[in-house]
C-alpha cells in the first residue's frame, strides 16, 4: 500500500471536555487513485487531512507514506484549502512558482512549469493580474495549480470546491479529472457532497461522526469518468446517503433536540435534486 | 464655505476693538505667511521640523518592528514586556520631556527622543498584532509547500502584516507629530515649534497663525496623500477593506 492511515487517533479539549475528533482511524490508498472522504459537517474529515498533510499531529497511530512515517509539512504532499489562500501580495505567476522557488530549480525551468501549469487551468492570460482581480472559481484554479506544479506525489483536497457556484463547480470538477487522468497523481479529496464524490472518485470512504470512524468504503465501477450522473452512480449515491442517513440524524439531534426525526422528514425526490449537499 | 468663513474673520478682526497683534486679519497673516516663505525664516524651519521628524519617526519604525517581532517570536518576551508596552503607550511623549532634558540637555536630542518614543509604541503594538494575526490558512499553505524559518517569516509572516504595520506607520506618524511640535516648542534649536514660540515671545500672533497654518497642510499632506492613500492600496490588495 502507498499511503496507510494506521489507527489514528484525535481529541480535542473543549470547555474542560474531552472531544474525541478521530477514532481508531485506518485507511489505506493506493498510489494514483482517487479517494473520496464524504461525512457530517464535524466527522473530524478535515483534520483527518491535515494530520496526513503534517499540519497536526495525531495523540496515537500513525501516517505512513511507502512506510514513511509522516512527522511534519511537506511539499510532496500538497494541499489544497477549501478557501484558496492565494498570498494576496504575490502575483497569480508568483503564487504559482511560491513553493518551486523553494526546491532550488534553474530559473528556466521555474519559468516554463509555470507556464505549462497555468496552461493546465487555463489562465495564462492572467499571469499577472493579483488574487483581488481575479474571481472566485479563478482564484481556486490558481490555487489548485499552485499545488499540482510541486508535481506532489498526494494531492490533499479540503472541500476545494465548496464556497464555488455550482457552475464553476462543474467546470473545475471536469478540469480536475482531466488534470488526474494526466498527471496520474494520487488524490485524496474530502468533500460533504456525495454526488461530487461519487462521480469523481475511484473510491469513497464515508466517515460518521461522534467520534469520527470509518463507516463504510465504496469502490466505484471502473467506468470513464464524468460529471453527469447515471442510474449506476445515483444508486450508489442512494447507498452512501442510507449509511449516513444515521449519522445525520445523530448530528441533528444533537443540535435540535431529541424530537427530531430526520428519517420523517426524509423525501427521495428532494434528495436527488439537492444532491446531498445540505449534510 | 471657507470663502464666508474667511470673510467673517477678516470683517470681524477688523472691526473689533482687540488689538491687531492678538487677532490678525486674513490678509494679515497671508502677508506674514508670504513674507515668511520668500525670506526663507519658514522654509529652513520646515526642513529642520522634518529632518528631526524623519530621524525621530525612522527610529520609531526600526525599533517598533524589532520589538514587535520580538514579542511575537517569544511567549517569553510577551509576557514581560506586553503589558509594559501598552503602559507605556498611554504616557503622552511630552511627559519624557522632563527627563530628556536632564539626560541629554536642552538640545536636539532630547526633542529627537521624544519624537521617538512618542511614536515607538504605537508601532510596535501595531507590528506584533499584525504578526499575530497573519492568517493561520497563508501560514499552512506556506508550510505545506515547504516553506519554513527565515524564509517563511520573510516571504509570509511580514508580508501578510503589513496592512496592519502601515496603519500602525500612520499612528505612529501623527504621534510623532504631535510630539515634534511641542518638543521644539518647549526645546530649542528652531523648527516650526520654535517659529511658534517666537511669534508669541514677539506678540506676533500672525506669524503663530501662518506656521499653524504650515502645520496644518504638512500634516494633511502626510496623512491624506501619502499614508491614507497608502493604506487604501494595501488593503484593496490585500483583499481586507
Amino acid at each position: 500500500m502507498y499511503l496507510t492511515i494506521d489507527g489514528v487517533k484525535k481529541s480535542f479539549q473543549h470547555n474542560q471536555e474531552t472531544l474525541t475528533v478521530l477514532d481508531d482511524i485506518h485507511i489505506s490508498i493506493e498510489k494514483g487513485q482517487f479517494v473520496s472522504i464524504v461525512g457530517p459537517s464535524g466527522c473530524g474529515k478535515s483534520t483527518l487531512l491535515y494530520i496526513i498533510a503534517g499540519l497536526v499531529q495525531p495523540d496515537d497511530g500513525a501516517v505512513r507514506v511507502l512506510g514513511k512515517k509522516v512527522t511534519k509539512p511537506s511539499p510532496n504532499r500538497v494541499v489544497v484549502f477549501q478557501e484558496d489562500g492565494l498570498f494576496p501580495w504575490l502575483s497569480v505567476t508568483e503564487n504559482v512558482t511560491y513553493g518551486l522557488k523553494l526546491k532550488r530549480l534553474s530559473k528556466e525551468e521555474i519559468k516554463q512549469k509555470a507556464h505549462d501549469v497555468l496552461k493546465m487551468v487555463h489562465l495564462s492570460r492572467y499571469k499577472n493580474a493579483y488574487p483581488h482581480q481575479l474571481s472566485g472559481g479563478m482564484k481556486q484554479r490558481v490555487a489548485i495549480a499552485r499545488a499540482l506544479v510541486m508535481e506532489p506525489d498526494i494531492l490533499l483536497m479540503d472541500e476545494p470546491f465548496a464556497a464555488l457556484d455550482e457552475q464553476t463547480r462543474l467546470v473545475l470538477q471536469s478540469e480536475l479529472l482531466n488534470i488526474w487522468q494526466k498527471t496520474k497523481v494520487t488524490i485524496l479529496f474530502i468533500t460533504h457532497n456525495i454526488r461530487e464524490a461519487v462521480l469523481l472518485s475511484e473510491k469513497v470512504i464515508v466517515m460518521g461522526t461522534r467520534p469520527g470512524n470509518v463507516k463504510e468504503v465504496f469502490s466505484m465501477p471502473p467506468a470513464t469518468r464524468q460529471i453527469v450522473p447515471n442510474r449506476e452512480t445515483l444508486s450508489i449515491e442512494q447507498k452512501i446517503f442510507s449509511v449516513l442517513q444515521g449519522e445525520i440524524e445523530k448530528v441533528l439531534k444533537e443540535e435540535m433536540g431529541d424530537d427530531y426525526s430526520f428519517q420523517t422528514n426524509r423525501d427521495d425526490s428532494d434528495f436527488t435534486r439537492h444532491l446531498g449537499s445540505h449534510l | 464655505m471657507i470663502v464666508t468663513l474667511l470673510v467673517t474673520w477678516e470683517v470681524t478682526s477688523r472691526f473689533s476693538t482687540i488689538p491687531d497683534f492678538m487677532f490678525p486679519s486674513v490678509t494679515q497673516v497671508f502677508e506674514t505667511l508670504v513674507n515668511g516663505i520668500i525670506d526663507g525664516q519658514i522654509p529652513v524651519a520646515v526642513v529642520q521640523s522634518i529632518g528631526r521628524l524623519f530621524i525621530g519617526f525612522s527610529m520609531a519604525v526600526v525599533i517598533g518592528l524589532l520589538l514587535g517581532y520580538l514579542i511575537w517570536r517569544f511567549t517569553l518576551v510577551e509576557e514581560t514586556l506586553g503589558f509594559l508596552i501598552t503602559a507605556l503607550q498611554s504616557i503622552p511623549s511630552i511627559v519624557w520631556f522632563p527627563l530628556a532634558i536632564i539626560w541629554f540637555g536642552l538640545n536636539d536630542m532630547a526633542i529627537l527622543f521624544i519624537v521617538t518614543i512618542g511614536a515607538t509604541w504605537t508601532m510596535t503594538i501595531s507590528a506584533s498584532s499584525g504578526f499575530q494575526n497573519v492568517s493561520k490558512l497563508y501560514q499552512r499553505v506556506a508550510k505545506t509547500l515547504g516553506s519554513s524559518g527565515f524564509h517563511y517569516v520573510r516571504t509570509v509572516i511580514i508580508p501578510a502584516a503589513i496592512p496592519q504595520i502601515i496603519s500602525g506607520l500612520r499612528i505612529a506618524w501623527a504621534f510623532s507629530w504631535r510630539a515634534l511640535m511641542a518638543g521644539e516648542l518647549l526645546g530649542s534649536g528652531g523648527g516650526l515649534g520654535q517659529l511658534l514660540e517666537v511669534g508669541r515671545s514677539l506678540g506676533q500672533m500672525d506669524l503663530v497663525i501662518s506656521v499653524m497654518i504650515i502645520i496644518a497642510v504638512i500634516g494633511t499632506i502626510m496623512d491624506h496623500v501619502l499614508f491614507l492613500r497608502l493604506e487604501r492600496n494595501v488593503q484593496m490588495k490585500w483583499g481586507v477593506a
